[in-house]
């Protein structure tokens, strides 16, 4: 009688464990931009990242979406929401490298996981970095590196440079120049927001440059290119996708077609995850996916890959399955480096027109497995 | 540092000049006949952008779409004039800041709400495309030229209007003595209702023209607004020769400042330092500009004496 | 204007009465959230009492002085970065200044407080000596103009993280309190809300307040009698700008970071907002109109990604509607004449 009550009650036991760890939620707090002028990005990770959530078919996430608009200090508000009031386990969503600044570092400290799909300051790899935070996009200098890479391997000599007079602006010069091995034909740093660059552009043409290079994200890059294809300056560019992202191709039109951008992803990208991925973000949403979708659906799927071999209350076990990335991601295989950024491939891709559409055409791979400089620098 | 290079800049400083003077024009009547700080002109300026897309990308013609942009401001201006602004000329500015800024807030996200997060698409029409070859040997762009004259046109326009026409004189006696012209029989709302009609138009127009050849999205209309401000304090306020003038020098120090300061300090010190101090430097320059025009003449250039 | 209001409670609640109750709110709210374990409301209270701070130093020279500074987020983002860089090179364990002689940095508030306060004064004599020779409209835009600079030059200062701004990890230190918990934090900030309200208070109250408040209406005569117009609207700047500047250093201290957002013209205008909204020249008035702002950006933003329409909704209602705020809506008397 006591055998078979003992018995029942460890089975009792294991069931109710079993089936409170299947129902132990995992909370994610997403704070990004939704609303004001950069607030296409946001949207574009937070469809990306519930994309997968939907797709997963699971019950036990539960994401709270919060919108920055881009201040910093209401980000530091929303994260304090997040950790004290709805007390989740894992952060995210937030575009911005200045924003990300003032959230990472506490979020950390406290304790909590945060998955970036999308900003990736040096500071957060190097000196600053810290176990539980996971980049699922890049560290921002690899993107320009790689559009070192190909302006060398294009036999550019004489490159024209100019970036807004920001740490990413200079992060992404200082970058661009680390594979190329060319001349600087001439180094502008722009005014951030500045809307009109006839005055850059009257330096281009009289520099004797034979390619130009720039980083002039959101409304800045439109404004550019605009401009430029219009001065009778033909000279090629090169340039990072932050200007020519799916959302902002449409503004700019013609002025783009035939500029070469690196991105570490595209949407020809021919592996099984990435075509379903586009096929069914077009589908749920009547628009394609950009990269910053790509970078939103992709941190999902590796939240979900380390729900599934660990929980999320027992961080020590729930960082080693963050870290080992046993996901399928829309850019192929996954891997991390030392100092929690992605080693991937960064490819080339040209502008073009699609029917209606303009959109990206791969046409090389800029940088083969390639990971960051900072990772010397962090001591993990 | 050719001199093809510096007539260049000097150009293109000439044509934020005469963007800026769609803007300010508006702005300074407004300020001057009405005594209304208009926090919402960059809104209005985002409204004729907007609409120049919506119109090009509906019917392709450019023509069309820089009216559509005057006529949707004009309408969006005299709606908030009659709605809101009417109650409030006799308040305090203070009560003129928080409506305005108000209206930025409902004008913003309801522009986003109507069309999307994503920047719209309007481009130059192809008549206007590609350079032009200006005495000298200098490449300009066709479509910046069209801009000067096109700017050149209406301040002479709003001069002739201001000077010859009953119009004009209403707006001079206005912005004298409000209340004496309502004493002698002048309708002040109808008055009014025109000068913010006529200001929002510009601005429309202006955000119509620009956003060509710059990007069209939300939150366009408030970097403009604050230069504006700034050109009508420099020029004095309720002139538009003023605003001609204030909106030529911004035009010019912006240009030629953000140019020209990075490579004068390179001669004194290493590149690197130069181009930063050079940059931070330069974006002030606009600043320092107006602190010392206030300091030689608290109210401007032409601004009347207080 | 108070027919929009039933006619028993225009009648009932004085000015005095409604500060009480603004103070209760202060006090009763963040208790509840501490005995109810909700942290996050007492996060967002204190944000509420450093922004009443700020508008609280901004209506000294806007409501009592009458000249509308555009540019007080000048002083806030001077106070953030005092902070910013005395605790940055404490945790980083470096010298600020080597030669001619050697300044560590400090993690100390009331060091902190003390030096955002003389460094926003210093500023704010400098800038009020060339602002105030204007008025009207070419003040707001002189000091817009100051603001300005401070943006972008901080923008471009990468020593001091440029853009992206500088982290101070762990909140600075005050003697005898854990100054990460939230409610401690709170009462500190509070604390020195009240110290400000009563020194203000008393400032109105005193003859150089009397004088400002005349030089206000009626410059002249105030001249007439032979007080010196400038030195008082410069004392009242001045003064003005400490305690906004302090304002920033809690606010750095709360958020553990600072930018140079804390120097955007929007935030100068915000500041302008709570003062119009909760009554431009009362004592109270800024409290009150930080406090409803804080508050109904929590709410609506809970209602739709398109929050801000019903906030520029709400903020014309009121303008239209009130002559003199919150406060000009619900207390029966006039404070000043107009």
């Amino acid at each position: 009688m006591k055998n078979l009550l003992s018995v029942s009650a460890s089975i009792l036991t294991a069931a109710s464990l079993t089936m409170a760890s299947a129902l132990a939620e995992t909370k994610v707090g997403m704070i990004t931009t939704l609303s004001g002028g950069g607030a296409g990005l946001g949207i574009d990770v937070r469809d990306g990242f519930m994309l997968a959530i939907k797709q997963s078919g699971r019950s036990d996430i539960k994401v709270v979406i919060e919108d920055d608009q881009r201040k910093p200090d209401v980000a530091v508000k929303l994260a304090d929401k997040m950790i004290q009031s709805e007390k989740v386990d894992v952060l995210t969503g937030i575009i911005w490298s200045n924003l990300a600044m003032a959230v990472v570092p506490s979020a950390t400290a406290q304790g909590k996981f945060y998955l970036s799909p999308n900003a990736g300051p040096s500071a957060l790899a190097g000196k600053g970095c810290h176990e539980n935070y996971f980049n699922v996009a890049w560290q921002n200098d690899n993107i320009h590196e790689a559009a070192g890479a190909y302006a060398d391997g294009a036999g550019y000599n004489k490159t024209f440079i100019l970036a807004p007079n920001y740490p990413a602006g200079k992060d992404a010069l200082t970058g661009f120049k680390r594979y190329f091995k060319g001349q600087i034909a001439g180094e502008i740093y722009t005014k951030l927001g500045q809307t009109d660059y006839a005055a850059e552009i009257a330096q281009i043409r009289a520099a004797g440059a034979d390619s130009v290079f720039f980083f002039l994200p959101g409304g800045m890059g439109i404004a550019f290119l605009k401009q430029y294809s219009g001065s009778g300056v033909n000279l090629p560019i090169v340039g990072p996708a932050f200007s020519f992202d799916q959302g902002i191709l449409q503004a700019v039109g013609e002025a783009a077609l035939g500029v070469v951008n690196t991105s570490q992803w595209n949407k020809d990208l021919d592996n099984p995850t990435n075509v379903a991925f586009v096929k069914s973000f077009q589908a749920e949403y009547g628009r394609l996916p950009s990269l910053y979708a790509s970078q939103g659906f992709d941190t999902a799927n590796l939240l979900i890959s380390a729900i599934v071999k660990a929980d999320v209350n027992s961080p020590d076990a729930f960082r080693k399955a963050l870290k080992s990335a046993e996901f399928k991601s829309t850019r192929g295989d996954f891997k991390f480096s030392s100092n929690n950024h992605p080693i991937q491939s960064i490819y080339a891709r040209e502008v073009i027109k699609e029917g209606d559409v303009y959109t990206n055409k791969t046409i090389s791979v800029a940088l083969e497995n390639h990971s960051n400089v900072y990772t010397k620098d962090c001591k993990m | 540092m050719t001199l093809v290079l510096i007539a260049e800049q000097i150009l293109n400083g000439l044509q934020l000049g005469v963007t800026l003077f769609l803007m300010s024009a508006g702005l300074t009547l407004i300020f001057g006949v009405m005594g209304l700080i208009n926090l919402a002109h960059g809104s209005l300026y985002m409204v004729g952008a907007f609409a120049a897309a919506a119109i090009a990308g509906a019917t392709g013609s450019f023509i069309l779409a820089l009216i559509a942009a005057m006529t949707a401001s004009a309408i969006a201006g005299t709606i908030v004039e009659i709605s809101v602004l009417r109650r409030l000329y006799r308040r305090d500015h203070l009560d003129q800041v928080l409506a305005t800024f108000a209206l930025i807030l409902i004008f913003s996200e309801g522009t986003r709400w109507v069309f999307g997060s994503f920047p719209l698409y309007l481009d130059i029409p192809h008549y206007l495309q590609g350079p032009v070859t200006l005495p000298g040997e200098i490449q300009y762009p066709l479509y910046r030229v069209t801009l000067i004259i096109l700017g050149i046109l209406i301040a002479v326009f709003l001069g002739l209007l201001i000077s010859k026409t009953r119009i004009g004189i209403k707006i001079r006696a206005g912005e004298n003595d409000r209340e004496m012209i309502a004493a002698l029989g002048v309708n002040i709302s109808k008055l009014y209702t025109m000068i913010f009609a006529l200001g929002a138009a510009l601005a429309g127009l202006s955000g119509a023209l620009v956003g060509a050849i710059q990007s069209v999205e939300v939150g366009m209309g408030e970097p403009v607004l604050i230069l504006a401000f700034v050109v009508i304090v420099i020029g004095g306020i309720g002139s538009i020769k003023g605003a001609m003038v204030g909106s030529i020098l911004v035009g010019l120090t912006d240009t030629l400042g953000g140019v020209f300061l990075p490579k004068v300090l390179q001669l004194f010190m290493d590149i690197s330092t130069a181009t930063n101090l050079g940059s931070s430097i330069a974006s002030m320059s606009i600043y320092i500009l107006m602190g010392a025009v206030l300091i030689w003449r608290p109210t401007g250039l032409y601004g009347s004496r207080l | 204007m108070e027919a929009y209001w039933p006619l028993w409670v225009a009648l009932m609640i004085g000015e005095r009465n409604i500060n009480l109750l603004t103070l209760s709110l202060f006090v009763l709210i963040p208790a509840w959230a501490y005995l109810a374990d909700e942290p996050f409301t007492i996060t967002l209270m204190t944000r509420a009492v450093i922004f009443a701070l700020a508008a609280v130093g901004l209506n000294l020279i806007l409501g009592i002085g009458g000249f509308v500074s555009f540019g007080h987020a000048a002083f806030f983002g001077l106070g953030g970065y005092v902070m910013g860089i005395l605790a940055w090179h404490a945790q980083g364990y470096s010298p600020l200044l080597e030669w001619p002689f050697v300044i560590e940095g400090t993690k100390s508030m009331p060091v902190i407080w003390l030096v955002s306060i003389m460094v926003s004064a210093i500023f704010a004599l400098i800038i009020g000596a060339v602002s105030l020779k204007t008025s009207g409209v070419y003040f707001i835009m002189i000091t817009l103009a100051f603001a300005q600079m401070m943006y972008y030059f901080s923008i471009s200062w990468s020593a001091y993280g440029g853009e992206d701004g500088m982290s101070i990890y762990v909140r600075n230190n005050f003697p005898g309190l854990n100054t990460l918990d939230p409610i401690q934090f709170y009462s500190l900030c509070f604390v020195l809300l009240l110290i400000s309200l009563w020194f203000v208070s008393r400032l109105i109250k005193s003859p150089f307040g009397l004088a400002l408040n005349a030089a206000r209406q009626s410059p002249q005569r105030v001249q007439a009698v032979g007080l010196d117009l400038h030195k008082l609207q410069l004392f009242a700047f001045v003064v003005s700008g400490a305690i906004t500047g302090l304002a920033g250093a809690l606010f750095a201290d709360l958020n553990r970071f600072v930018s140079p957002n804390m120097f955007g013209w929007q935030l100068s205008g915000e500041f302008i907002v709570f003062i119009i909204i909760g009554g431009v020249g009362r004592l109270f008035g800024p409290v009150i109109g930080a406090l409803l702002f804080v508050g109904l950006e929590h709410f609506l933003g809970e209602l739709s990604d398109f929050w801000h329409i019903y906030l520029g909704i709400i903020l014309l209602l009121i303008v239209l509607f009130s002559k003199s705020g919150v406060i000009g809506l619900i207390a029966k008397k006039e404070v000043h004449s107009d």
